[in-house]
């Protein structure tokens, strides 16, 4: 495995600039998730590397070494796509031997038996080898496209969405999977995707990307509990975070220059309405099971706070309400930063 | 706005039986979600409702009147399809006004129900704009007008939401339920999505292979599931299975489930010795290094406020839902804990629930 460097990268198309002047190191071993809406550059910033596009300006390095010019056969990458393109008219066997048997590598057939046995193994596809690749579930179709990836035992993996394609069960069951495949292998991973609960359960760091730049990179705790700005703020969380007008609480103690209150959902806290303090009248209470969302507006603001199931809130009742560790920013939406720590 | 009546209702299609034996009464202003995987009967019951398909057998009330054999258009019921489909020739207007004009409602009726629709849904300011120039909320909303724009007492919905992605999904739920506070239309709602079942519904009716397993509110549906499916196939992630062997007796507080005893709540039947199942949800595990139950941590899913850690047990896999605060390591052994009052029973063939003391009726008099 290898470290991977991209340094002060820019790539335009047209009148588009698609990513500009970024920088990340994902480190050997490391699992980095590029996070962005579409159209932020995070394909591109993976195509970069994989050397499927030029940098405008900048460089890329693998394991140490400046690849910024090679062509992408020669930087011992594996890409993984978000459809799982198999070869229809071969087992799931020859799908994965495929490119092993790549007449550049040239692997004696018994290496490849061993190579594609343990991958399966690593995938729990061992019982489908001999199944044709058209058999599989979808599931088993991804499995089997990542483990044409990983047989091939690259520097560097990079992947672009691999599992927006499958149903919600499937998706968490292959979170869970490929985060065990990563840590075994000790592989480094550069994956992309707009889904926030992947990135907040595999990364080992999150990148959160918008409009071509980088704006925060951090673990997932750090940039859930301590987010650079008001975008990033709202990027994870759901439901996501509230944002309050500055003025809408005058009475509330906050640092000079404070525009917005961000206030995490499980950070307002509802109680009795005594009269005293923040009062909001519930509009709606969403039972999820597991816990309820209750809609309240408090001076003709929306805001939404996760519940107990169990305690008893209903339409149209005052509650009274308490923010804890409410976040600060600006006019230009920039992180205020105070003594106060998230706990 | 109405009450739907479902009596007995059977539809086959040539050997298959879709649906076999639903009843059920919606009440009016209901908000009524037709819960289950794809192939359950939901659609299909769905389209008995609307007139677009014949029951072979049973009967369909609309406020009383047996609506079983009218057509379609008979009924006075909107069905809403993906919300997307819209004419792309006309103007926001135009689109919303479409049903009343093939009514042949008279012009000025037609401006002054538009209106009131448009205000309804927040796009007045939309009226005179090009469909094709529309944000995919903006197309949701007047997708929607067009339906609500005639009146009807009741509308159907299939999977509306399916095609978009989960935050604009989660904004679009808010919206159809605040919509439903505003005009209160009975309304039975398709979807394979338990969160969007769950965060809008009154009553849900989980369906699974044709039959209804279990209808209640949303609460109940998930404290207090009728059978496995029904756990399983709500909650994220879903109910935790671990079987066992053991004959229950009524008024039992104990079982013994891999040689430990583990608390449930009051058995309330007789049951010979067989196969059982415990259910646990995620969130009512807990970690205890004093706890009998062991198991290996496998991996943990940080997710904000909560953290999902897996764990393997002798009895199975468990997934439990704690607080990101804990800190977990993988490979490490933990002891297990249940919050023993909210545990469910399941009979290992049927996969029906057994009868204990966590059982909606007794819990809720």
């Amino acid at each position: 495995m290898a470290s991977v460097g991209i340094r002060q990268v820019s790539k335009r198309f047209g009148n588009v600039q698609a990513v500009s002047e970024l920088s990340l190191v994902v480190n050997d071993g490391e699992f980095v998730v590029l996070l962005g809406p579409s159209g932020a550059g995070k394909t591109t910033t993976l195509r970069l590397v994989a050397g499927l596009e030029q940098p405008d300006a900048g460089s890329v390095h693998i394991g140490g070494r400046d690849v910024t010019r090679d062509p992408p056969g020669t930087r011992d990458i594996a890409f993984v796509f978000q459809q799982y393109s198999l070869y229809p008219h071969l087992s799931v066997y020859d799908n994965l031997a495929f490119p092993l048997r790549s007449p550049a590598r040239r692997v004696v057939e018994a290496d490849i038996r061993r190579r594609v046995e343990q991958t399966a193994d690593l995938l729990h596809i061992s019982g489908k080898l001999k199944n044709p690749a058209t058999r599989l579930s979808g599931g088993e179709m991804q499995r089997v496209a990542i483990g044409r990836a990983l047989v091939r035992d690259p520097s560097v993996y990079l992947m672009d969405e691999p599992l927006s394609s499958l149903d919600a069960k499937l998706r968490a069951e292959l979170r869970l999977e490929l985060k065990r495949i990563q840590v075994e292998l000790g592989a480094t991973i550069l994956y992309v995707t707009h889904d926030q609960v992947e990135a907040m359960t595999m990364a080992s760091r999150i990148g959160v990307i918008k409009d071509g730049k980088l704006l925060q990179v951090g673990t997932p705790r750090e940039i859930y509990e301590n987010p650079v700005d008001y975008y990033v703020a709202g990027r994870l969380g759901l439901p996501p975070i509230n944002f309050i007008p500055a003025d809408v609480l005058p009475e509330l103690p906050m640092p000079a220059g404070t525009r917005t209150l961000g206030v995490r959902t499980e950070h307002v806290q509802l109680g009795k309405a005594n009269g005293a303090g923040f009062v909001g009248r519930v509009h709606r209470v969403e039972h999820l099971g597991d816990q309820n969302h209750v809609h309240l507006e408090c001076r003709n603001q929306m805001l939404v706070t996760l519940a107990d199931p169990h305690q008893p809130v209903t339409p149209g009742e005052d509650v009274a309400i308490r923010l804890v560790n409410p976040l600060y920013f600006d006019g230009q939406g920039h992180r205020l930063q105070t003594a106060v720590r998230q706990g | 706005m109405a009450q739907i009546r479902v009596e007995n209702l059977h539809k086959s299609f040539d050997q298959f039986a879709a649906v076999h034996g639903s009843n059920f009464t919606i009440e009016d202003g209901t908000f009524f979600a037709l819960l289950g995987p794809s192939g359950c009967g939901k659609t299909t019951t769905l389209r008995m409702i609307a007139g677009l398909e014949l029951p072979t057998s049973g009967r369909i009330l609309l406020d009383g009147d047996d609506v079983t054999f009218r057509r379609a258009a008979q009924r006075d019921i909107a069905f809403v399809f993906q919300l997307f489909a819209l004419y792309p020739h006309m103007n926001v207007e135009q689109n919303v006004g479409f049903p009343l004009k093939c009514q042949g409602t008279t012009r000025r009726q037609i401006k002054e129900r538009v209106r009131e629709t448009a205000r309804l849904l927040r796009i007045e300011d939309l009226l005179s704009s090009k469909v094709s120039k529309l944000s995919g909320g903006d197309r949701q909303r007047v997708a929607l007008g067009r339906a609500i724009v005639r009146r009807p007492k009741a509308f159907l919905m299939d999977e509306p939401l399916g095609a978009l992605d989960a935050e604009f999904r989660q904004l679009m739920c808010g919206e159809l339920r605040d919509l439903h506070d505003r005009i209160s239309a009975t309304t039975i709602y398709v979807t394979h999505d338990q969160l969007e079942a769950m965060s809008m519904a009154d009553r849900i009716a989980v369906m699974n292979a044709g039959k209804v397993e279990q209808i209640g509110t949303p609460q109940e549906v998930y404290d207090c599931p009728a059978s496995m499916f029904v756990a399983d196939f709500i909650g994220s992630p879903p109910m935790n299975f671990l079987p066992f062997a053991g004959g229950l007796r009524s008024g039992d507080r104990t079982i013994e489930f891999c040689s430990v005893s583990v608390a449930v709540p009051e058995v309330r039947e007789e049951r010979a010795v067989g196969p059982l199942v415990l259910g646990v949800r995620p969130e009512h595990i807990g970690f205890s290094d004093a706890a009998a139950l062991r198991g290996r941590v496998f991996g943990s899913e940080y997710l904000g406020t909560t953290q999902i850690v897996t764990v393997d047990m002798e009895a199975g896999r468990l997934k439990a839902r704690l607080p990101s605060s804990i800190s977990v390591r993988l490979g490490e052994t933990v002891g297990v804990t249940f919050k023993s009052d909210s545990l469910a029973l399941f009979d290992g063939q049927t996969g029906r629930a057994v009868h204990t003391a966590n059982h909606w009726d007794d819990r809720h008099g």
